[in-house]
């Protein structure tokens, strides 16, 4: 008993030692009395360093509002084209290949920007853009996300196409929530967010462009300015 | 600790860019923590470059968990 007391008391006597150090702090913690004050700040210290070393905080919300104009855009764009053709398009149509190319003109602009937009981000920060964080929050991201394009792209097989829209939708929120432990907090919400318009999607089967336009737009802009104002302007 | 808590291992580097101290400061602290049996060290060859890397032992994430116990007891009595 007593000889864990007295590692206890190192442990104390060291981990204190480390931590007010690290914080450049002229304090010489080496008697507990004298952090007595510094406890709470002890605690805080230990959630900021978890935080620090498991989430990458450097994801632009900037990047979020531009996909989200992109994704307006394209949406209109494509609304255009449809109701030019009233509403029924054949599939091997060149309209039709145009509206393919509008969709991954967006996604491709949305993904080029906002990894543009996070990598300076990144740098302002002088965070690690490449680091085991990022890495982890890079996987967590992509493998809800390809496995619904996976299976988007087997429902388009099996011409399921007006569950097309909400699945994506839904994969990407799924994709968004399970990222988000590794990365700003505002992510998690963007996430439940398009699930439910996913569902929703679902539910009023057929209006997959307006639900599309709703997920990936309007939210993304919402979203992508809460984290612009909360977190980027500050810098 | 609070780092190795969270995450399963972490190199040097990595500890010390996360906790901003020196090479020497880091190293003397991890031996402390070591010679507790708080942390295991894993040293190996990635490449050519050696590579240092700490995670926590079940003595170490006990030792923590009652040193939060204690810091929370302590500031909810003051």
């Amino acid at each position: 008993m007593e000889k864990q007391i007295a590692i206890k008391k190192n442990f104390l006597k060291k981990y204190h030692s480390l931590h007010c150090q690290s914080k450049n702090s002229v304090l010489l913690c080496n008697s507990k009395y004298f952090c007595m004050e510094n406890y709470l700040q002890d605690i805080q210290d230990i959630k900021k360093m978890m935080d620090k070393s498991t989430q990458f905080i450097s994801l632009s919300g900037l990047g979020g509002i531009m996909a989200g104009v992109y994704a307006l855009a394209g949406a209109f764009a494509i609304h255009q084209i449809t109701s030019y053709n009233s509403g029924r398009l054949a599939l091997n149509s060149t309209d039709f290949k145009l509206i393919l190319a509008i969709a991954g003109a967006v996604l491709v602009l949305a993904v080029c920007t906002a990894f543009v937009l996070t990598v300076k981000k990144a740098r302002k920060n002088g965070d690690a853009l490449w680091s085991n964080t990022s890495k982890r929050l890079a996987i967590n991201f992509l493998i809800p996300l390809a496995t619904g394009g996976v299976f988007a792209l087997l429902l388009i097989r099996l011409e399921q196409y007006g569950l097309v829209a909400p699945v994506t939708l839904l994969f990407y929120g799924l994709a968004c929530l399970n990222a988000s432990k590794y990365t700003l907090r505002d992510v998690r919400y963007l996430g439940i967010t398009n699930i439910i318009i996913g569902l929703l999607a679902t539910y009023f089967i057929g209006y997959g462009l307006e639900f599309w336009a709703l997920g990936f737009g309007v939210c993304h802009i919402i979203y992508g300015s809460v984290m612009y104002f909360k977190y980027d302007r500050n810098n | 600790m609070s780092i190795l808590m969270v995450n399963e291992y972490a190199d040097f580097t990595t500890l010390k860019e996360l906790l901003g101290v020196t090479d020497g400061n880091l190293a003397s602290h991890a031996k402390a923590l070591e010679a507790e049996s708080y942390i295991a060290v894993e040293k190996q060859f990635i490449g050519k470059k050696p590579n240092t890397s700490y995670r926590a032992t079940k003595e170490g994430r006990k030792a923590f968990k009652d040193h939060i116990d204690a810091l929370e007891k302590l500031i909810q009595k003051g």
